[in-house]
C-alpha cells in the first residue's frame, strides 16, 4: 500500500519548510516526499507534479490537512458541526447538500463538481473555506493534494495502524546499503536531499554494538580481537554479543519499564515484595530467544495454557507487578478496580501501543474506542481472585493472592526455573494470575468510578483494531491469541518499533505508546511494515530482528553531525547519521562497573541496595514496614548491574531518576533523555564513580605503569578507543597538576583515595595514585564516556 | 507589573530566537536546562503555548506551599463548631451524613458519636476569625491570611488525596504543581532549581511522602522537584569529595571542558556544548546551594522569630526559614511537607505536638516575608489533603478521641501573592460536616494558584500520548472572591 512513497522529484529544499508552514510541520514529518514537491522552489510552484501513477493517500496526505483545517467544524464532534456537514467519514463527505440536494460535498473523481473543492479555491470571502475569520488557510500544495485525491476517487481509509501491515516491494537496488532496511532509509534520505554519513570507525562500532546488545562497554580483548572490522568480523561480533547472557539483561530493562517492575508495593507504607523471579524469567526468555508471540502469550495467559508449567505461570506476574495498597481503611472494591484498570492500561499501551485509558471515563475523543470497548477489554482481566486489600502493612506478605510458590524441588528440575537465582532454601512467593471459577460480571463504570456501574459487558476487543474471532475463548487465553494473530495490525508493529527505539533512540513511530490517530505518523511507514511482517514471517524471532538492524548500513553510519544535516533534520528523523545518545541510567552504572573491573556478572536474584545518599528512605517513610530504613548491601552485591538495583516505588533509586529512568509507577514505553547539572553532580561526586576511579588508579600504580602508560590504558578501558596525542597531552598535564597538589598537601592523599568499600592495598596510597584517580574521574565525566558514539 | 510581563515576553522571544539561531549556527548552543527541548524539536503548538506565557500580569512570582501531610483536623484548628461539644456522644444524623462513603477504618463502627474540640477557640483580627488555642502564632498573623473553610476533595485515602492535590489526578504519573510552574514560567535563578522540596516530620501518626508527588510526570525531567535534605549535602551529590577544594574542582572542570570541546569539534553535536554548560551550572550550584542553605548569618531576631528549632536541620522550622531563603533567591516553587497529622486516635495529644511544630514557624514565615517586602509577590499556602470526621473513631473519652478521614469539608489558609488578607472564605454546616457556602474544589484551588501566577489553567497544557493534559484536568474555576 505504500508504493506511493517512491521518490518523485528531487528539487526541493525541505529545510525551510517548517518555517513556511509551521502548523503543518508535524504532518510533513510523517509524509512522503510527494507533498513537498509543489510546496517550495519557484520552478515547481503551482505545478501538480504528481505523475499519473502517484496515489494520494488519505491517511498520510489528506487526513492531516482535513483534520487540521476542517474537522473543527466539520468533524466527529456532533455538537460543533456546522451546516450538518462532516468530512471525516465517507458517508458525510459524499452526501448531498441539505439545502441543495443536487449538489454534493465531494463527488469522487470529479473535483470540479465537488462543493468542498469549489469552496476551498473560492476567492469570495463569503464562500471561501476555511472562512477567513477562522484564521485558517489552505496552502496551494494542500489544495493540490485534495484535488488530486478527489480526482483519484476520494477514497477514505482506515487509520493506518489499524490496517494489517503488508510488505511493500523493496525499492530497487540503490547505490548505498546492505540490506532491506537501508533501501528504505536511503530512499527517504534521497527524498529529503540528505546523504548518509560514512561508516563509523571500528572502535565506535564496537562500543556501539557492545552497548546496544549487552548494555556493557567492550572489553579490551573484544576491542583487540575485532579491530579493523570487515563485514565478516562484524557479523561474528554481533552474534557473539547476542549470545552473551548480558543481552537478556540489557533488553530486560525495557521490559521492566513496560511491566512496571518494582521491589515494593507502592502507596503509603510501601512494603517489600518478591516479584524478582519474574524479572529473572524475562532475562531468561530473552536470552533463549523465546519467540515474541509466546513471550506475550505466557505473560497474558500462561496459567491457562494446557498443563501449565510453573514457568508459564510465573510469566503471568506481568499482570501483577502494579502497585498494591496496604493503607488501612481503604475501600476494597475501589482498589480491586484500580488494579484491573492498571492491567488494562498496561496491556493496551505496552503491547498494543494504543492509549485506551482515555476511554476509561468517556468515549475516546480521537480514536475509535468507546467506553464500552474499554470495559470489554477490562473484562478479560476482571476475573482474577485477587483482592483490593489483604490487610495493612503489619500483616504484609511479599506476594498477594493468587500466589505461585517456588521451592527447592522446582529449582532441581532440569530446564524449568533452574535459572532463578535463589540464594537459600526458603520458598519464594510471587504474585501471579489465576481465574475465578464463576465469572465475575463486568460493568461499564461511569466516569471510571468503581461504585458507578452501568451496563454489563462481556470480554471483547475493539473491532476497529481487529475482530475477535468466535473461535477464541472469551478469556485471557483468547485475548493472547487475538493479540498474536498475524492479522493483528498492532502487535508486531509496536514491538518492532520499540526495538527500533531501543537502538536508534526514537521509534519509526515516535510516540511508541500511541499508534492512534493523535500519535505520530511513522517516518518510514514501509520500513516499519516490512520489518513487522518479516518479524512475524520469521517466527517472531527477536534476535533475528535486532541482528537485521545491526547489520544494516543505516546502523553503521558515523554519528558525526554536519551542519547541513542538522539544519535539515535536527531530530535525525531520516537517519542520515547514527544517533549520538547518552546512555540509560542502568548503562551508565554498568559502564563504570565494567570498565573499572568491579562488575559482578551474577544474573538475577533479589534486588540489591547499592550506595545511596543517607536519609532518603527515612525522610519519606511512614515509619512502618521493613523498608522504613535503607540498609545498604555490602561486598560483591554492590557491584551488580543497574538492572538489579532495588526499586522502592515511593523513593526510587535517586541516581536512576536523575538519569531519566522510569519511576516504575506505571507502564512506560519511552524514557526521556535530558542533560542536567544534577547528572554532572552524580558523575563528579558519587562515591561509586570515585571508587571505580580509585580501583583503576591503584591498579596502575601496582602494575608499575608510567603515567603515560597508565593514562593510555585507562583511557582505552573507559572511552573504548585509543586517545589522541592532544588528549594525552591534556590529561598528562592534569596528572602533573594533581600530582603537585597531592605532593604539597599529603594530608589529602588518603582521604581522596579512601572511598568505597572495595579493599585498598596500603601500598596503593600515594600521591601518584591520588593524582591518577582524579584523572580517571575526569575521564568518567567526559561527555563521550557515557555516550553511544 | 506590566513591565514584568513585558520583560517576560521578551525573554520568551529571546529564548525562541536563540533556539533558532543555535540550530543555524550549530556552535551556539544554550544549556539544555534552559531550553530543554531545543534539539528534540518542540512542536510549534508547544512553542505557541510557551510564548503566550504569562497569560496575564501575575500577582505572585513564587509559591511556598506548607503541606500538612496526613490531614490536620479542621475542627481543632480553623472550623469552630460548638454544636459538636454540645451534642458530644450523640450519633451523627443520617440527614447530615447523606450517604458519605466511609473508610474501612470506621465503616464497621456501630455508631458515629459526635465529638467536639478538646481545645478552645477565640476570635481574632479584623475578620473575627475563629482560631483554636493550638495556633496562637497563627492567630497573630490572622490579618495577613485568608482562611478557606470550604475546601473539598474526591479522595478519601492519603495516597490518592495527596496525589490529587499535587498533580490534579488521584492516580497516574502526572506532573506536580511545581513542575507545571517550572515548565510554564522557568526559573528566576539559573544557579538553583526552579522547584525545591523540603521534608520534615512531627511525632504524630505519620503517613509517608513519595517522590511521585514532586515528579515531572511526562514533562521534561528538568522540571522535577529537587529534594533538599538535612544531611551534609543539601542537594544529592552536591558536595565535592573530601580533600577537594573549589579551585581543584575548577581545574578538573576546565580539563573536562577542553576534552569535551575536542569531541565537539570532531562530532559537531550541539548536545556536547549543552553538556559543557551543565557542568558549569553544576559548579555554580555547588556554591549557590550551600550559600542559600547556610543560616549561620541570619540575625538573632530572625532565629527568635522562627524559634530555636530553626537551627536544627530537618525540622519544620528550619525548613520554613530555608523556604524563605530559597524563595528570596528566586526559586519558583518551594514545597514543604510536614508529616504526622493523621490523628485516627489520641488526637488531643498528638495534634498539640504537631501544632507546636508548625505554628510559630508558619507565622514567622509570613512575618518575615512581609518585613522584607516579599509577601506581596509570594504566595504561601498552608493545609492538608483532606479533613477529618466530626465523629469519633475508636474509643471516646473526655480527653481522648480520634477522627477518621473526611473529604467533604476542610480548611486551608493562603497568604500574600494577590490573595485577600484578613478574610475567611466559605462555611460549613453547624456539624462541620458539609459545606453550606462557597465550596472550593481541589481543582478550583489549583486554578486559583495558577491564576495568581499569571497562568490561565486552561491554557497551560502539554500534549502527551495524543491528549493535551493540564493540572486541573478538565475542571476548575478560579475562586475570584479571594483575589485582591
Amino acid at each position: 500500500m505504500f508504493n506511493f512513497f517512491r521518490k518523485f522529484i528531487r528539487s526541493f529544499n525541505p529545510e525551510i519548510l517548517p518555517y513556511m508552514f509551521p502548523i503543518l510541520r508535524n504532518v510533513l514529518i510523517g509524509m512522503a516526499g510527494s507533498l513537498f514537491l509543489f510546496s517550495c522552489g519557484k520552478s515547481e510552484e503551482g505545478r501538480i507534479a504528481l505523475s499519473a501513477s502517484d496515489q494520494v493517500s488519505y491517511n498520510f496526505h489528506v487526513r492531516p490537512i482535513l483534520s487540521d483545517k476542517c474537522f473543527a467544524c466539520h468533524g466527529p464532534d456532533a455538537n460543533k458541526r456546522e451546516a450538518g456537514l462532516r468530512l471525516d467519514t465517507e458517508e458525510g463527505a459524499y452526501a448531498a447538500l441539505k439545502d441543495a440536494p443536487s449538489q454534493h460535498v465531494i463527488v469522487p473523481g470529479d473535483p470540479e463538481q465537488s462543493v468542498a473543492y469549489q469552496k476551498i479555491i473560492s476567492e469570495d470571502p463569503s464562500e471561501q473555506m476555511p472562512p477567513p475569520e477562522s484564521n485558517l488557510k489552505l496552502e496551494e500544495n494542500e489544495i493540490a493534494v485534495i484535488k488530486k485525491w478527489i480526482s483519484q476517487g476520494a477514497k477514505y481509509e482506515s487509520h493506518w495502524a489499524f490496517v494489517p501491515p503488508q510488505k511493500s516491494p523493496v525499492p530497487e537496488t540503490q547505490p548505498w546499503g546492505r540490506n532491506e532496511i537501508d533501501y528504505f532509509t536511503y530512499t527517504k534520505m534521497q527524498e529529503k536531499k540528505l546523504s548518509p554519513n560514512d561508516e563509523a570507525n571500528s572502535y565506535a562500532l564496537i562500543k556501539r554494538l557492545s552497548l546496544d546488545i549487552s548494555g556493557l562497554p567492550p572489553t579490551m580483548e573484544m576491542m583487540e580481537k575485532y579491530q579493523n572490522l570487515d563485514d565478516e568480523k562484524y557479523e561474528t561480533l554481533v552474534d557473539d554479543l547476542l549470545n552473551k547472557d548480558a543481552f537478556g539483561e540489557k533488553l530486560a530493562v525495557l521490559w521492566m519499564d513496560i511491566s512496571r517492575y518494582a521491589d515494593s508495593y507502592g502507596y503509603q507504607d510501601d512494603e517489600y515484595r518478591t516479584q524478582w523471579p519474574y524479572r529473572d524469567w524475562v532475562i531468561h526468555a530473552f536470552n533463549k530467544n523465546m519467540p515474541y508471540d509466546d513471550f506475550i502469550t505466557w505473560q497474558l495467559a500462561g496459567d491457562m495454557l494446557p498443563n501449565a508449567t510453573k514457568e508459564q505461570i510465573l510469566a503471568t506476574a506481568f499482570n501483577r507487578n502494579h502497585k498494591y495498597t496496604e493503607e488501612g481503611g481503604v475501600i476494597h472494591e475501589e482498589y480491586r478496580v484500580e488494579y484491573v484498570l492498571d492491567k488494562t492500561n498496561t496491556f493496551s499501551k505496552g503491547i498494543l501501543g494504543v492509549t485506551m485509558e482515555c476511554a476509561q471515563c468517556h468515549d475516546h475523543k480521537y480514536d475509535p474506542f468507546s467506553q464500552e470497548n474499554y470495559y470489554e477489554l477490562y473484562a478479560f482481566f476482571n476475573n482474577t481472585p485477587e483482592k483490593g486489600f489483604e490487610g495493612d502493612v503489619s500483616r504484609s506478605k511479599p506476594a498477594k493472592t493468587p500466589i505461585l510458590w517456588i521451592d527447592q524441588k522446582d529449582f532441581q528440575k532440569e530446564g524449568i526455573l533452574d535459572y532463578l537465582n535463589h540464594q537459600d532454601t526458603s520458598k519464594i512467593m510471587v504474585s501471579v494470575m489465576d481465574e475465578l471459577d464463576t465469572l465475575r460480571k463486568t460493568f461499564i463504570l461511569d466516569r471510571g468510578v468503581y461504585d458507578a456501574p452501568s451496563k454489563e459487558v462481556k470480554p471483547g476487543t475493539p473491532s476497529s483494531i481487529m475482530k475477535f474471532d468466535d473461535q477464541y475463548s472469551k478469556d485471557r487465553l483468547g485475548l493472547a491469541k487475538w493479540t498474536t494473530n498475524k492479522n493483528n495490525p498492532l502487535t508486531a508493529r509496536v514491538f518492532v518499533n520499540l526495538i527500533w527505539q531501543e537502538i536508534f533512540g526514537q521509534g519509526i513511530v515516535k510516540s511508541a505508546g500511541d499508534f492512534g490517530m493523535q500519535g505520530d505518523l511513522p517516518t518510514h511507514p514501509e520500513l516499519l511494515d516490512w520489518l513487522a511482517v518479516d518479524f512475524m514471517e520469521n517466527g517472531w524471532d527477536i534476535k533475528r530482528l535486532m541482528k537485521q538492524i545491526f547489520i544494516s548500513s543505516t546502523y553503521r553510519q558515523s554519528s558525526e553531525v554536519n551542519n547541513k544535516a542538522l539544519r535539515k533534520d535536527p531530530e535525525n528523523l531520516y537517519l542520515s547519521r547514527a544517533p549520538r545518545l547518552r546512555l540509560t541510567a542502568e548503562s551508565v552504572q554498568d559502564l563504570v562497573l565494567a570498565s573499572s573491573g568491579l562488575l559482578n556478572t551474577e544474573i538475577g536474584g533479589p534486588s540489591i541496595k547499592p550506595y545511596q545518599p543517607d536519609g532518603l528512605w527515612e525522610a519519606a517513610t511512614s515509619g512502618r514496614g521493613t523498608l522504613a530504613k535503607y540498609v545498604q548491601d555490602h561486598g560483591d552485591d554492590l557491584y551488580r548491574r543497574g538492572l538489579y538495583h532495588f526499586i522502592k516505588l515511593t523513593v526510587p533509586p535517586p541516581k536512576a531518576i536523575i538519569f531519566d529512568a522510569s519511576n516504575r509507577d506505571r507502564c512506560e514505553v519511552t524514557r526521556g533523555r535530558t542533560n542536567t547539572p544534577l547528572q554532572a553532580l552524580v558523575m563528579l561526586n558519587d562515591p561509586f564513580v570515585l571508587e571505580a576511579s580509585r580501583v583503576l588508579a591503584t591498579k596502575i600504580e601496582k602494575e608499575n605503569m608510567t603515567p603515560e602508560e597508565g593514562i593510555q590504558w585507562v583511557f582505552q578501558k573507559v572511552l573504548c578507543r585509543e586517545m589522541t596525542g592532544e588528549e594525552e597531552g591534556l590529561m598528562l598535564e592534569y596528572y602533573q597538576e594533581e600530582k603537585t597538589r597531592f605532593d604539597s598537601h599529603s594530608d589529602q592523599v588518603k582521604v581522596s583515595l579512601e572511598v568505597g568499600e572495595m579493599e585498598m592495598d596500603e601500598s596503593g596510597i600515594s600521591a601518584e595514585s591520588a593524582a591518577m584517580m582524579q584523572v580517571i574521574v575526569a575521564l568518567y565525566n567526559l561527555e563521550e564516556t557515557i555516550t553511544k558514539i | 507589573m506590566e513591565k514584568e510581563v513585558l520583560e517576560h515576553g521578551l525573554n520568551q522571544n529571546r529564548r525562541k530566537f536563540l533556539s533558532k539561531l543555535s540550530l543555524g549556527l550549530g556552535s551556539m548552543a544554550l544549556g539544555s536546562l534552559l531550553v530543554p527541548d531545543l534539539f528534540t524539536g518542540k512542536s510549534s503548538a508547544e512553542e505557541d503555548i510557551m510564548a503566550a506565557l504569562p497569560h496575564f500580569a501575575p500577582k505572585a512570582k513564587r509559591v511556598i506551599y506548607l503541606f500538612q501531610n496526613g490531614a490536620p483536623s479542621q475542627l481543632e484548628s480553623f472550623d469552630y463548631k460548638p454544636l459538636l461539644n454540645k451534642r458530644m456522644g450523640e450519633d451523627l444524623p443520617e440527614s447530615i451524613r447523606m450517604g458519605q462513603r466511609l473508610t474501612g477504618m470506621t465503616a464497621g463502627q456501630s455508631s458515629f458519636p459526635l465529638v467536639g474540640s478538646y481545645y478552645g477557640f477565640n476570635q481574632y483580627g479584623e475578620a473575627r476569625a475563629w482560631i483554636s488555642d493550638l495556633f496562637p502564632h497563627t492567630a497573630k498573623i490572622v490579618d495577613d491570611i485568608c482562611i478557606v473553610k470550604s475546601m473539598h476533595t474526591e479522595a478519601i485515602n492519603h495516597d490518592p488525596a495527596l496525589t490529587f492535590f499535587q498533580t490534579g489526578a488521584q492516580v497516574g504519573n502526572r506532573p506536580s504543581m511545581g513542575s507545571w510552574l517550572s515548565y510554564g514560567l522557568g526559573s528566576e535563578n539559573n544557579n538553583l532549581p526552579a522547584f525545591c522540596v523540603l521534608l520534615s516530620r512531627g511525632k504524630g501518626n505519620g503517613q509517608g511522602v513519595y517522590s511521585k508527588l514532586w515528579s515531572n510526570g511526562f514533562l521534561d525531567a528538568v522540571h522535577q522537584g529537587v529534594q533538599f535534605s538535612s544531611s551534609e549535602d543539601p542537594v544529592l551529590y552536591l558536595g565535592d569529595p573530601e580533600g577537594m577544594k573549589r579551585m581543584d574542582r575548577r581545574r578538573m572542570l576546565d580539563k573536562i571542558a577542553a576534552m569535551n570541546q575536542m569531541s565537539y569539534e570532531e562530532y559537531g553535536d550541539p548536545e556536547i556544548q549543552a553538556k559543557i554548560q551543565q557542568y558549569e551550572m553544576a559548579f555554580r550550584m555547588q556554591t549557590a546551594v550551600p550559600e542559600v542553605t547556610d543560616v549561620s548569618k541570619e540575625p538573632d531576631s530572625i532565629i527568635k522569630l522562627y524559634g530555636p528549632d530553626c537551627l536544627v536541620p530537618g525540622t519544620y522550622a528550619a525548613n520554613c526559614l530555608l523556604a524563605r531563603k530559597l524563595s528570596e533567591n528566586g526559586v519558583r516553587f518551594v514545597q514543604l511537607y510536614h508529616q504526622g497529622w493523621d490523628q485516627h486516635g489520641n488526637l488531643p495529644n498528638e495534634m498539640a505536638g504537631q501544632a507546636q511544630d508548625v505554628d510559630q514557624a508558619s507565622a514567622a514565615l509570613i512575618t518575615d516575608l512581609k518585613q522584607r517586602g516579599l509577601l506581596d509577590e509570594t504566595l504561601v499556602i498552608w493545609g492538608g489533603e483532606f479533613g477529618r470526621t466530626n465523629y469519633c473513631q475508636g474509643k471516646m473519652s473526655a480527653d481522648n478521641y480520634g477522627r477518621d478521614h473526611h473529604p467533604r469539608a476542610f480548611s486551608v489558609w493562603m497568604a500574600g501573592g494577590g490573595v485577600k488578607s484578613g478574610m475567611v472564605y466559605g462555611e460549613t454546616d453547624e456539624f462541620g460536616y458539609n459545606i453550606v457556602k462557597d465550596p472550593v474544589h481541589v481543582h478550583d484551588f489549583q486554578a486559583t494558584i495558577l491564576h495568581l501566577m499569571g497562568i490561565d489553567h486552561e491554557r497551560l497544557t502539554f500534549k502527551h500520548l495524543g491528549r493535551r493534559y493540564r493540572l486541573t484536568d478538565v475542571h476548575g474555576a478560579v475562586v475570584k472572591d479571594i483575589l485582591v
